[in-house]
């Protein structure tokens, strides 16, 4: 048997409020693809991050060949051979491919200038195993995502890696070129090289991966060989938690129609997405990363370009080019990211509530700090916002609390149709149960919710309905009392579509 | 991971903040900008007024405050830029061109109650230019508002062929050297101007609209605030106020000066930065700059009378404006 290239030993990491990993271990041999599977939050990244480099662990042992290392830093990681290809593309992209993979190691002549000959010849060098005809000069910003993905690659093989942990590689990828990236793949396993590959995507894996180890709750459920194993035993395994939170009940009464949505595309981002929202009903969107949820509600608002397709709110056709204009229809949007597109984080709690109805809290154009105060303690009181006055700092504040003040600032619109891209991202589970009962609440009292959530117990425990978004499209709906999370991951994943497709 | 990060640290600053409310008030009042300043230039004032008696007169002051009218009044307009994460460098260069458009034009027979709001709509077209390149064609300010004021610098050159149009009429001069209760009129405008864009910056909800801007764009944008437009009135705004004071100065010197208000820019930007104002946005007052723009004034004053040369004044500037910012990141470095 060959030595492995890589060993993790019983590693464990915790983070303030969190054991992000619990006793871990993990082996990587030479010329495997070793994929690493679990949901949202089981510590796949952490693992990665130890791996490279970034963080260190609490306890356990990291052995390269054979060899204990200590990895202070990912310059060092690099030095011991391991590459990393990151989710979010590293490259410089008014540089050329050249100058990507060699940054700060260029070829120089005497004196310090760059040979620029030597160093198109030696990126040439490293591409030309890939079959891609690209010139070395090429700017990085005029490549497709396959290629620069591939030049990542190349950057980290360049470092002579011999252990190479690719992040999510084909979230970014149209379906097509998958299989050209795969191909990439299998040429650096038959180098020798050991690729740790974390998917979502259970049929990629089942394509690509020899073996799987499986995460859940920041623990090693099993490795399998990917021969001796089912994608419904995986998605088992990654899920297999018990839900512990309490959900609201469901809607006692379904209205009239607030919005409906025909056919609505846009070019290489999603399309042909058909559904509608009615008053007192929350709809879940489940899918993956990549499945491009949040776009579609962005687009929904204004905040994103819509190609084809129509929107109807409460039957009238409606037309939106913009944010203001889809809340002046009674729309409402939470983003996903409340630092940098919800919250003033500088600003007083209160003057983050007004936000959304500066017009109701002026007279005669004049703010009136005295009604802002008092609407703003009357939403502090009934979300209970932990918070010394209405005058804090809304940095200052707890995730939980500022996801209150997400929700008290479009509560003092009263609008009908509340978009919400993860209603409880980063929240305790305290705040969390708090977040569900008021969503339904408002329901009851008339408004539509639609969201978006990464975490399928809380997709089930919420929605009356659930849409299945893969890769662009509408792959499902279900209703919430009858759906499991086997179901939503099989769905999820494309493993049933592709199924399908593969039989027609 | 942040988000579990801050935590604890959130809960801990939560109960550390004192419980009575008007405390918490007087400390928010402290932390302002303005006070230390105020402190400040009260501390120069009395040393000065000890150590020269041509100092503390009615003369002396009334010469500074004329002599920083035209950059107070700017500055009005360039906080409410800052504050919303803005920045124009055209200022002073819109300041000449008006300054010569409006001597052009009464010197050929206009109405003054015309040509004045005529230079000021002028100075607004110029803003409106600004504005859309920053906003629709997506230039960096500094880009843009760089490459507008060699625009307008190089209309008024060429307009007067790089020579100052004199010979106005005595009437135009009014504004500019009459007073009232021995206050110049053009200081009483500006004091006006700066009493009203203060309270306006704090109160009204059109300027309200500025601090969300400037403190996050992306939310500001996705919480229904038409960012776009709002950041085009702003630069509008300002450079109305910049051919405003263009005119103040034209009528001072009873003159059309192509080069005036050469550098006048970065005396608006340091005054206003020195007050309290953050070049990424989101903060700031009208009060603030006018207070550092006070300060610098009284400075160059002061190094005046004690005879030192005026080319020293301009690196005092410099160094009295990076000592206000080092001063305040060493505060807040502390605070987080």
């Amino acid at each position: 048997m060959t030595a492995p290239l890589l060993e993790v030993i019983g590693v464990c990491k915790s983070f303030p409020g969190t054991q992000a990993l619990r006793d871990v271990s993990f082996e990587l041999l030479p010329g495997e693809v070793h994929a690493l599977m679990g949901e949202n939050g089981a510590g796949k990244s952490t693992l990665m991050h130890i791996i490279s480099g970034v963080y260190l662990p609490d306890a356990g042992e990291i052995r390269i060949e054979g060899r204990p290392v200590m990895l202070r830093g990912p310059r060092q990681a690099q030095d011991m051979g391991v590459g990393m290809v990151f989710q979010e593309l590293s490259l410089a992209p008014g540089l050329s491919i050249a100058e990507n993979v060699f940054p700060n190691r260029a070829p120089t002549r005497l004196g310090g200038a760059i040979a620029w000959g030597e160093l198109y010849r030696r990126t040439r060098d490293l591409l030309s195993p890939f079959e891609i005809n690209i010139a070395p000069q090429t700017l990085v910003r005029d490549l497709s995502v396959t290629a620069r993905q591939i030049v990542e690659i190349v950057k980290a093989l360049s470092l002579n890696a011999r252990i190479l942990l690719l992040d999510e590689p084909t979230s970014a990828l149209p379906p097509n070129e998958v299989e050209r990236l795969f191909d990439v793949i299998r040429r650096l396993k038959a180098r020798g090289i050991g690729i740790v590959y974390i998917s979502h995507r259970i049929p990629e894996v089942m394509n690509i991966a020899d073996r799987v180890t499986v995460l859940r709750d920041g623990q090693k459920v099993a490795t399998h060989d990917i021969a001796a194993v089912t994608p419904d035993r995986i998605i088992e395994e990654m899920v297999g938690r018990k839900i512990t939170d309490l959900y609201p009940e469901r809607a006692a009464e379904i209205g009239a129609e607030l919005l409906r949505v025909e056919g609505l595309g846009r070019e290489n981002v999603f399309s042909d997405i058909s559904f509608s929202l009615r008053r007192g009903e929350i709809v879940g969107i489940a899918g993956l990363m990549g499945a491009r949820r949040s776009d579609l509600l962005r687009a929904l608002v204004g905040a994103g370009r819509i190609d084809t397709g129509r929107i109807f709110i409460e039957g009238k056709p409606a037309r939106i080019t913009s944010p203001e204009q889809a809340f002046g229809l009674g729309m409402a949007y939470l983003p996903e990211e409340r630092k940098t597109d919800g919250l003033f984080l500088k600003m007083p709690l209160r003057q983050n509530v007004s936000v959304t109805s500066l017009r109701d809290f002026a007279r005669m154009g004049l703010m009136s700090a005295r009604k802002e105060a008092a609407v703003t303690r009357t939403f502090v009181n009934r979300l209970r916002i932990r918070t010394p006055d209405v005058e804090q700092i809304v940095g200052r504040l707890s995730g939980g609390n500022q996801q209150k003040v997400m929700f008290s600032k479009w509560l003092v619109r009263q609008s009908k149709i509340l978009i919400i891209d993860e209603p409880t991202k980063g929240v305790d589970v305290g705040a969390k149960v708090e977040i569900h009962t008021l969503l339904r609440e408002l329901t009851r009292q008339g408004a539509g919710v639609l969201f978006v959530s990464s975490e399928f117990p809380e997709i089930i425990g919420l929605a009356d309905r659930i849409l299945i978004m893969y890769e662009g499209r509408i792959v499902g709906e279900i209703p919430g009392e009858q759906a499991t999370e086997q179901s939503l991951m099989l769905l999820s994943s494309g493993y049933r579509v592709e199924n399908q497709t593969a039989g027609v | 991971m942040a988000d579990n990060a801050q935590t604890p640290a959130a809960a801990l600053s939560n109960k550390s903040v004192p419980t009575r409310p008007w405390m918490r008030r007087l400390k928010r009042f402290i932390g302002t900008r303005e006070l230390p300043l105020l402190a400040l230039i009260l501390l120069v004032v009395v040393i000065m007024a000890n150590r020269n008696p041509n100092f503390l007169t009615i003369a002396n002051f009334r010469a500074m405050a004329v002599g920083f009218t035209p950059t107070a009044v700017i500055a009005v307009g360039m906080v409410i830029l800052l504050v919303s994460g803005g920045f124009d460098l055209s200022v002073g260069a819109v300041l000449a061109l008006s300054g010569t458009l409006v001597a052009r034009f009464v010197l050929d027979g206009m109405e003054q109650v015309i040509a004045v709001p005529a230079v000021l709509v002028i100075g607004a077209c110029i803003g409106f230019v600004n504005g859309f390149l920053v906003t629709k064609v997506n230039i960096n300010p500094l880009v843009a508002t760089l490459g507008t004021l060699s625009i307008a610098r190089g209309i008024a050159q060429v307009m007067t062929e790089g020579i100052s149009i004199s010979g106005l009429p005595a009437s135009f001069g009014r504004v500019g050297g009459e007073q009232l209760a021995n206050i110049p009129y053009m200081v009483l405008i500006m004091l006006v101007i700066v009493v009203i864009g203060d309270l306006a910056l704090r109160h009204t909800r059109f300027l309200r609209q500025a601090y969300y801007v400037g403190s996050n764009e992306n939310a500001a944008r996705l919480s229904g605030i038409a960012v776009d437009r709002f950041r085009i009135l702003a630069y509008m705004l300002t450079a109305a106020l910049a051919a405003l004071a263009g005119v103040l100065l034209a009528s001072r010197l009873m003159a059309g000066t192509p080069t005036a208000a050469q550098g006048l820019e970065l005396q608006v930007l340091a005054g206003a930065v020195i007050g309290g104002a953050s070049l990424t946005g989101g903060e700031g007052t009208v009060l603030g700059a006018f207070l550092g723009i006070v300060f610098i004034g009284i400075i160059s004053n002061v190094m005046t009378m004690e005879a030192v040369s005026i080319f020293w004044q301009q690196a005092v500037t410099g160094a009295i404006l990076i000592a206000a910012v080092a001063f305040d990141m060493l505060v807040r470095r502390r605070r987080v």
